[in-house]
């Protein structure tokens, strides 16, 4: 059973390095932009897998966080502090390089937050709000977290429409690239179209790498087990309400870190990604890879991303949609990758075989 | 030394008095059931101990402490276990991690920690899974620690969940109904298993109607009836008090203590 | 205007809205009670009404046209649980909220090819857009007491419905009992498909009568939807009765908020205060709390 989770990790690495190859290939590596944008996205959809299959969570706002990260950046490293300059803040600011001198789009100087400093007042933002949230939704069990994400959801929705800060209808744009010093940089430069392509799969790969050990944990158990049975959970010394708003929580704050990057990538940020229907899209993507199935949901994620984003299904892109999830909801409930993965796990225990006798075929 | 303190503690339903200022005491190393006729008070009680329900008025102190309307989870952790009326496992996961569960209150590792599998994290988590399955052995189920809780027959369930409850790590162990649904020799079992339970320094509270089963192995008995208590004692003292007989007349309590004399 | 005027017309917009998202929200409640399904795609089914009476307005009478959409739409409605909920009982209800979900994308995409993405509209039941009548000092137009006196109309009959018929009585029984509605031999997978008939029917209805007034577009169904399901939560879900109050509640709101706030920030009033009544008093105004009841282990 050692073997099993390198399996999982090997077979996503060898086949996104194939996509890149492939693509290049074929002369389309120009692809690889909608790629990456689908892996941000898939972090979105492994954050809402996680609460949703191992704590029994459905929200519908994480279309909501994911614009709270890429609308924090977006404006904090847009906007122009120079008239803050003189101020004693603005100066101690500058010193730290929280603000950084930035040439605009048209040349003239600009003095902007600097993109860390834009991430983690973000991530701070966005606990402060899913806590706000969290909190009295998940004290009343069933539905009702649903509906509290769903109402805030189109409450962000709302405000950045109306806001000029936010550029109400047409979001904002002339986000800079996020540099790690000359090494890398999460832009959208076609030149580094590449670098950026695994710079994605990098950070898509730690995340799930990390949500897997954290399920098959101490926290995971104690998660699954208040999903079943929350009172017993409580009863066995499981401290309930704080695990589910920590798990919340945490879920809110990868929505939010892929629309950081996300924003940072594509240079830009727009209303639409705080609408009810991304927010339902992320739901459905989870449940259609499986809920309880992380890489399954980061799989069909990325494909269906992908697909949508290139505009394969044109003008029946929502439909196609709509209908690929009610036809993997109803015929393969726990996600379309779970009867081929236990194909392979027959597979490899065959070649394997005599690796895995006492943890029992159940 | 009394380690279970209930100091006149009342709780109704609308207008049901369930539990009506009952005042009873367990001490250290004891086996004492709590019996009586359906809708007596027994599982309000229990729940009120174990922090399921408020009470409205009165005390319950564990170990000198006021526990009264604490958290369930506190009271955990404070060292008071219980199993349920129906058996109340977590029915997706295995029997090994349900009992891990148990392990919860007494164990540390938490989010950042367990991201990361930090070396700590990985040598708490082995211990977790030693002792669960040392107490899995325990109850006799170690061939099913890897089955899923769900796919149990009744008894194994209450078996696991008597393993849960004793992965807290508890002085107090309180067992709601131990032996409904058990066949005869299931109950010889876990009449043992409890005295060996007991044996092993824990304290034991239960609520049973198997009677046999209740005389055999408790030191003392409380009884209640109507949310009040009627009469507190031995054993023997319980079968001979003529406010338990009118309670019990024409019922298996005759019969049992019967079978218990010859 | 006077400022008493003005707040009279507020009130009226307020309540002509309000009562549309009333009959979504009952249609919430309707299949929620029955199957514990949230129905995502309740709002679709006042879209299609709209856009069905609005073709077949084209050759028949107006009356016979808002008849045929809503059988048509009820009829979809039954077909819609009998193919996709009937089948699917062993699947969770998330699952079956998700499927929900996709019907309602399917639906407004087929109806964007189908018809387009033109603003559509029945003519006005009597009268035209510029004719209004008096009522307590604020001009009226006619369609809005046609509005209001076909959701009453609704109203009353689901009331009797529920409360006085037998088949009404097995619904609720339904809901609140699956076992023991069973063994009183009530038919439980005909009363869920009698549900989303209902429903649907209801939301045609809606659609119709609305149409004159805010017009019917394809993407109108997921705005609908929201705010009749937040109408549903505010009266306290799984209380048909209470969801009017709820609707009516969130159209005034609404209105009222334009008055105070720029209209860009319409809606965050109506969901900013469903977030506090969520929080505050979580089953709804006339919800009963289940709280810690006599809960056994």
């Amino acid at each position: 059973m050692k073997l099993r989770p390198a399996i999982g990790i090997v077979a996503l690495v060898i086949a996104l390095v194939a996509a890149q190859l492939v693509l290049r290939a074929m002369d389309k590596e120009y692809c690889l932009t909608q790629l990456t944008m689908a892996i941000y996205y898939a972090i979105v959809v492994i954050g809402l897998c996680f609460i949703m299959g191992y704590a029994g969570q459905v929200s519908l706002g994480h279309g909501a966080f994911f614009a709270i990260g890429g609308y924090t950046t977006a404006v904090l490293t847009t906007y122009d502090f120079s008239r803050f300059e003189a101020a004693a803040w603005g100066r101690a600011l500058k010193q730290a390089h929280v603000f950084v001198v930035r040439q605009d789009m048209y040349g003239s100087d600009v003095l902007n937050a600097a993109p860390w400093a834009a991430f983690v007042t973000a991530m701070a933002a966005t606990l402060v709000i899913a806590v706000l949230i969290g909190y009295p939704a998940l004290r009343l069990k069933g539905h009702y977290l649903t509906m509290a994400t769903l109402g805030f959801g189109l409450i962000v929705y709302k405000i950045i429409l109306g806001s000029t800060l936010t550029g109400t209808t047409d979001g904002i744009v002339g986000v800079p690239a996020w540099s790690f010093g000359t090494v890398a940089a999460i832009s959208g430069k076609s030149a580094a179209r590449v670098q950026n392509y695994y710079i994605a799969c990098g950070i898509a790969l730690l995340v799930l790498v990390l949500l897997r050990n954290l399920v098959r944990s101490r926290v995971g158990r104690a998660l699954r087990a208040i999903h079943d049975h929350e009172t017993a959970a409580n009863a066995m010394g499981i401290n309930t309400a704080r695990y589910k708003l920590k798990a919340f929580v945490a879920s809110a704050l990868l929505a939010a870190l892929a629309g950081v990057l996300l924003t940072h990538y594509t240079g830009g940020v727009n209303p639409s990604e705080a609408g009810a229907m991304k927010s339902v899209r992320y739901v459905a993507l989870a449940a259609a890879g499986g809920t309880t199935n992380l890489w399954g949901a980061a799989v069909v994620s990325i494909v269906l991303n992908f697909l949508s984003l290139r505009g394969w299904f044109g003008s029946y892109d929502n439909a196609v949609f709509g209908a690929l999830l009610i036809a993997i909801v109803s015929l393969a409930p726990e996600g379309p990758l779970k009867p081929l993965g236990l194909l392979l796990r027959r597979f490899s225990g065959r070649w394997l075989a005599g690796g895995r006798s006492n943890d029992g075929a159940a | 030394m009394a380690l279970l303190e209930v100091d006149t503690v009342r709780r109704s339903f609308g207008g049901v008095v369930a539990v009506d200022r009952v005042s009873f005491r367990v001490d250290q190393g004891q086996i004492k059931a709590i019996i009586g006729p359906n809708g007596a008070g027994k599982t309000s009680l229990f729940n009120i101990i174990s922090g399921l329900l408020k009470p409205e008025s009165g005390r319950v102190r564990f170990k000198g402490q006021d526990i009264g309307g604490r958290k369930p989870y506190q009271i955990a952790r404070a060292g008071l276990a219980r199993t349920f009326q129906n058996p109340s496992l977590f029915l997706q996961i295995s029997v090994l991690e349900n009992v891990m569960v148990g392990q919860h209150c007494r164990t540390r590792s938490e989010f950042a920690g367990c991201c990361l599998k930090t070396p700590g994290q990985r040598r708490e988590e082995r211990a977790m899974r030693d002792s669960a399955l040392a107490r899995i052995d325990y109850v006799g189920l170690a061939d099913r620690a890897a089955a899923p809780a769900g796919a149990l027959a009744f008894g194994q369930r209450r078996m696991v969940e008597l393993a849960r409850a004793l992965a807290t790590e508890p002085d107090l162990l309180l067992l709601d109904e131990p032996a409904s649904g058990l066949n005869m020799s299931e109950t010889d079992e876990l009449g043992q298993l409890i005295e060996k339970i007991r044996d092993s320094g824990v304290t034991v509270l239960l609520v049973e109607h198997d009677m046999s089963l209740v005389m055999n192995i408790s030191d003392e008995i409380l009884v209640l009836d109507n949310g009040a208590t009627i009469a507190e004692g031995s054993p023997l003292a319980i079968q001979n008090d003529p406010n338990v007989i009118a309670v019990y007349l024409g019922s298996d309590f005759k019969h049992a203590s019967a079978s218990q004399k010859s | 205007m006077g400022q008493s005027d003005l707040i009279l017309q507020y009130f009226l917009s307020g309540i002509t809205k309000g009562s549309i998202y009333a009959v979504v929200a009952i249609g919430f409640n309707l299949i929620y009670s029955a199957t514990g399904i949230l129905n995502f795609a309740q709002g679709e089914f006042v879209m299609l009404g709209g856009m069905v009476a609005v073709s077949l307005a084209f050759f028949l009478p107006l009356p016979v046209a808002v008849a045929a959409a809503v059988v048509f739409v009820a009829l979809l409605g039954g077909l819609l649980e009998l193919v996709f909920f009937r089948r699917l009982r062993r699947h969770s209800i998330l699952h079956l909220v998700i499927i929900t979900i996709g019907l309602s994308i399917i639906i407004q995409e087929a109806a964007l090819h189908v018809w387009d993405e033109k603003v559509r509209s029945l003519p006005y039941f009597t009268g035209n857009e510029i004719s209004s009548m008096h009522l307590f000092g604020a001009a009226v137009s006619p369609q809005v007491l046609w509005v209001l006196g076909t959701v009453a109309v609704i109203v009353v009959f689901l009331h009797v419905f529920l409360k006085y018929t037998m088949r009404g009585r097995a619904m609720r029984a339904c809901s609140s009992n699956p076992d023991a509605a069973l063994l009183a031999g009530i038919n439980i997978a005909n009363m869920r498909t009698l549900s989303f008939v209902l429903s649907a029917g209801l939301g045609a209805m809606a659609g119709c009568v609305i149409s004159p007034i805010t017009l019917t577009h394809y993407e109108m169904g997921s705005g609908l939807a929201i705010k009749g399901f937040s109408a549903a939560i505010l009266g306290g879900l799984g209380n048909p009765m209470a969801a009017v109050l709820g609707g009516l509640l969130v159209g005034v709101l609404e209105a009222f908020s334009v008055s105070v706030l720029p209209a860009a920030y319409t809606d965050v009033t109506a969901f900013a205060i469903l977030l506090l009544v969520l929080f505050v008093r979580p089953h709804g105004l006339l919800g009963t709390p289940a709280g810690e009841s006599v809960r056994e282990f």
